[in-house]
């Protein structure tokens, strides 16, 4: 046995500096004083948790899984992951009818979705959001995305054959947003790879990522989907396909929380699955060619996304729309819009929602773009929702750019 | 009685001399305790934090075994808010004779100690971290005792019960009237004062120091300081204790303790020269870390947090010249019989966790000596802070929804914890963020506790103790002192001393983590704080 040899702990808690840093990037710390805050609640806490989880905290509840902490680490400790694991781990109080529903994305997407005008015409009710908020703690002032009247799933069915028709393939990872609500970011991605000779083809059958199952304390729902999920891409993979994603979070889930939160084995797909907007940028660097609209013009504000800065790609999203002929670019400075999926939906964490996201809110109205770009989608509901600027997917802008 | 007469003086601040203490004051006697530093600095302060059930000793020395358990079960009634139950496993590797498993077995059974053979895959669920090759295992009653805890409360109660304590105090000679020692003379070591205290017996309660003091006196104390290294790593990786089930060895004991846990101990003999400033060398800490991954294989990637000594007092017999087949048991000396040196008293050997009953004994001496006819109830008063059953009741108990300082602190301080409840938000916030230490609890420990300089609390409270070692917390307490003691010059000195004194712990295993975190210490406090 070597001893010693590492010069550093592979108890990776333990390589915690105290430096604090994290703690002063924490978008939750800065507006909610009862949050201990990352380094307290992650690497510290973990010490007084593992001698007696009597000392578990559940302020640890605040924690909106942004992992910028993790972004700012200097020592490489996962701290976003401990404070997750610690609240799946020793939060024992049983999950909430609220956090199941809002969690269960897949399930009240394919409810929901069959009866889209009428679920659309109810969510957006006065007396609808003032039962919600009175049955669920669902705030009344949130605004719900919008489903639509039909899935991404039945459209790529219908275009199965021509998309098989090229030559090179890729897979999708749409996710329930792409697939219940906003199927034309699909068909978006669809048209920018077949403009690149580029076919796309669906998994076989997947699952939500489960992302919000993870951070709403529903381990073992998580873990089944992770299961699922980890089977199709593994099936893709094997073919050669790579797997493209349009949201940043749940590339995030896929890649990094599926073995550091659930304990599911990715090593055989984690390298495959990648943003859509990478892929592409990578191709057109390469030299692949698009042709663009003539005159198109635009001025996008860029917001980088908490989980695409930890996925450190915000550079390629970036790049693509600066490579667009006639985007003016801005680049938003480095916050959090304070959504965080489900967690700016509950009503105790709203005002912390809303005030997480303000500088972003105000430098947005200051710059005032024609379009904010952003590759995700609960930032899109919320930067929409709290600035009425409308916010676009890079790849969509691309799309619309192209001929 | 004039105020500087007593009926008993006793020296020695460490676990021995308060217990003892306390003892005498709830006998009736009016006490004085002088320590020349501060409590639990000597071997007290320094050691595993067993609470043995005896197991250890249950095959060379059953009388120290029948005691360890006899008093393991009195501890865990007086002093619960400073045990943890965590219970232990003496383990058999490949490489020991597991035929010493039925002999061990059947001692323990013999001293009174319960003690089960469990099955190895019994053991590996029990505790996750013991080395998954172990052939056998035992499971006694062994725990944990924070000594600094367990010492404090006792010169609480002392206090409660009338008694006196003169903490950074020396005894510079003894006053004598023919062949009778009637008092002491002695000097504060912080103001310089020299003060005479009289008493009719006076008891030394020195530990290894008590050759020293007992020199002073004029009589030969045969002590044998044998020096033990220990090991704290940055985390609790064992829940339960581990043991080696073989003859007593080096490092073959493994103890959760707090947040930590800590391997040890070496055993070499050292001259008296040596006492006051021993260090740990690099063989020894080779020799802990190959030992401890023998038990508990993750160690050998565990961070460790510093290295630290004792030394023992022990009782030469013969000699043996490693220490380790001396009695622990307890010496109690009437220097009237042995040496013709009437009113002085020997109390030394023993264990930590054996000191209440040394503290019985040495009582019973002084009142003989008294004609005082009392009887001890140590055994079944509980000590200040202990009573509830666990600290999760304590915390409840106090505050509706405690948070984890508050949670930690009821674990530190038991019921006494009670005192934090009415304190302000600046009281909650934190001095050290490892070990979860409030501005109430600091204060606290300033007023209540007799703590003077860093140092002091970092042995009432843990501040210093953690990961950060100081880094963070010594700072904001040397504020708080500063301000109790209306003196910033002097605590800035005690501030230097505090860091320097925290290196020294760091220094035999400056690698890794802790070598990245005492740099990073070293350019806040240098670079940014200019200290």
């Amino acid at each position: 046995m070597k001893l010693q040899e590492y010069t550093q702990s592979s108890h990776n808690f333990e390589e915690c500096m105290k430096c604090t840093v994290c703690t002063a990037y924490c978008p939750v710390l800065q507006v909610n004083p009862l949050y201990p805050g990352p380094k307290q609640a992650g690497p510290d806490g973990e010490r007084l948790r593992l001698k007696d989880p009597f000392f578990f905290n559940y302020a640890l509840k605040y924690c909106l899984n942004c992992k910028r902490c993790e972004v700012a680490c200097p020592s490489g400790v996962k701290v976003a992951d401990l404070i997750q694991a610690a609240r799946i781990k020793y939060d024992t109080s049983p999950v909430k009818w609220r956090d199941r529903m809002l969690a269960s994305t897949d399930f009240m997407g394919h409810l929901a979705r069959p009866f889209a005008p009428v679920v659309n015409g109810v969510t957006g009710l006065g007396i609808t959001k003032t039962m919600m908020d009175a049955m669920f703690k669902i705030d009344r002032r949130r605004t719900f995305p919008k489903y639509s009247a039909y899935s991404f799933e039945s459209w790529m069915g219908r275009h199965e054959k021509e998309q098989a028709a090229f030559a090179e393939q890729v897979a999708y990872f749409h996710g329930c947003y792409v697939n219940y609500n906003y199927p034309r970011l699909g068909r978006h991605l669809v048209k920018v790879l077949n403009a690149l000779g580029v076919g796309v083809q669906l998994l076989e059958k997947e699952k939500c990522c489960g992302i919000a199952m993870i951070t709403n304390g529903m381990k073992a729902e998580a873990t089944l989907h992770a299961n699922h999920n980890i089977v199709a891409l593994s099936k893709a993979v094997d073919k050669g396909l790579m797997v493209l994603t349009t949201s940043s979070t749940c590339t995030l889930t896929l890649r990094d929380e599926y073995p550091s939160l659930l304990g599911v084995d990715n090593s055989g797909v984690r390298d495959f699955i990648m943003m859509a907007s990478r892929y592409i940028c990578e191709r057109i660097e390469k030299g692949a060619e698009l042709h663009f609209k003539p005159g198109f013009h635009k001025n996008v504000a860029y917001h980088t996304p908490c989980h695409m800065e930890k996925l450190g790609w915000g550079v390629f999203s970036e790049r693509l729309l600066k490579m667009i002929p006639g985007v003016e670019f801005t680049m938003l400075d480095d916050a959090c819009c304070g959504i965080a999926g489900t967690y700016g939906f509950k009503r105790e964490n709203y005002e912390a929602s809303q005030a997480i996201g303000e500088p972003l809110f105000n430098q947005i109205k200051a710059v005032n773009p024609d379009v904010v770009a952003c590759d995700c989608e609960t930032c899109k509901w919320q930067i929409e929702m709290s600035t009425g600027y409308q916010v676009m997917n890079p790849i969509s802008i691309l799309a619309e750019a192209i001929i | 009685m004039a105020n500087n007469e007593f009926d008993v003086i006793i020296i020695g601040g460490g676990i021995t001399g308060a217990g003892t203490q306390r003892d005498c004051a709830m006998r009736g006697l009016k006490t004085l305790l002088i320590e020349r530093s501060d409590i639990a600095t000597g071997a007290t302060g320094r050691n595993h934090g067993l609470l043995h059930s005896g197991a250890r000793y249950a095959v060379n020395d059953p009388e120290s075994a029948e005691e360890c358990i006899r008093e393991n079960m009195i501890l865990r009634r007086i002093a619960s808010h400073c045990i943890d139950e965590t219970d232990g496993l003496f383990i058999s590797l490949p490489e020991d004779d597991l035929s010493y498993q039925q002999t061990f077995v059947e001692a323990c059974r013999k001293a009174g100690i319960s003690a089960e053979i469990i099955d190895p895959q019994l053991a590996k669920r029990l505790e996750p971290m013991v080395n998954p090759d172990l052939t056998g295992a035992v499971k006694v009653p062994d725990g944990s005792v924070d000594p600094f805890r367990l010492c404090a409360a006792n010169m609480l109660d002392a206090r409660l019960h009338g008694g006196q304590v003169r903490l950074h105090t020396t005894v510079t000679g003894f006053i004598r009237e023919g062949d009778t020692i009637t008092g002491v003379h002695t000097r504060n070591l912080n103001t310089g004062q020299e003060q005479d205290f009289f008493a009719p017996v006076t008891v030394n309660a020195c530990g290894i120091w008590g050759h020293d003091i007992a020199a002073l006196a004029g009589v030969n104390v045969g002590m044998f300081p044998a020096k033990g290294a220990l090991l704290v790593f940055a985390h609790r990786v064992n829940n339960m204790v581990i043991n080696r089930c073989r003859k007593p060895s080096n490092a073959d004991i493994l103890v959760p303790g707090d947040t930590v846990c800590i391997i040890g101990t070496t055993s070499t003999r050292i001259p008296f020269e040596e006492c006051d400033g021993v260090s740990v060398t690099p063989d020894e800490v080779t020799l802990l870390i190959t030992e401890g991954a023998k038990m508990a294989p993750s160690l050998s990637s565990t961070r460790i947090l510093r290295a630290y000594a004792g030394v023992r007092p022990l009782v030469s017999a013969d000699d043996d010249p490693s220490g380790r087949n001396i009695s622990r048991g307890i010496v109690c000396l009437d220097h009237e019989e042995r040496d013709g040196l009437k009113g002085f008293i020997t109390i030394t050997g023993g264990k930590l966790m054996t000191y209440r009953l040394m503290a019985e004994i040495a009582t019973d001496t002084v009142c003989r000596k008294l004609n005082i006819d009392k009887v001890c109830s140590t055994a079944v008063t509980p000590l200040p802070g202990s009573g509830e059953p666990s600290y999760e009741e304590v915390a409840r108990k106090i505050w509706e929804k405690p948070s984890t300082a508050q949670k930690a602190a009821a674990a530190r301080l038991g019921n006494n914890a009670a005192r934090l409840r009415t304190r302000n938000r600046l009281d909650e916030a934190l001095v050290c963020e490892c070990e979860e230490v409030s501005v109430g609890e600091v204060n606290d420990a300033i007023d209540h506790l007799e703590a003077t300089t860093l140092t002091d609390l970092r042995r009432r409270t843990r501040i210093g103790m953690g990961t950060c070692q100081g880094e963070f917390c010594a700072c904001r307490a040397a504020g708080l002192l500063a301000k109790a003691h209306g003196c910033i010059e002097r605590e800035r000195d005690d501030l230097k001393a505090f860091l320097q004194e925290r290196w020294k712990g760091n220094f035999p295993i400056g690698w890794g983590d802790t070598l990245r975190e005492a740099e990073y210490t070293q350019w806040v406090y240098k670079h940014v704080l200019g200290i």
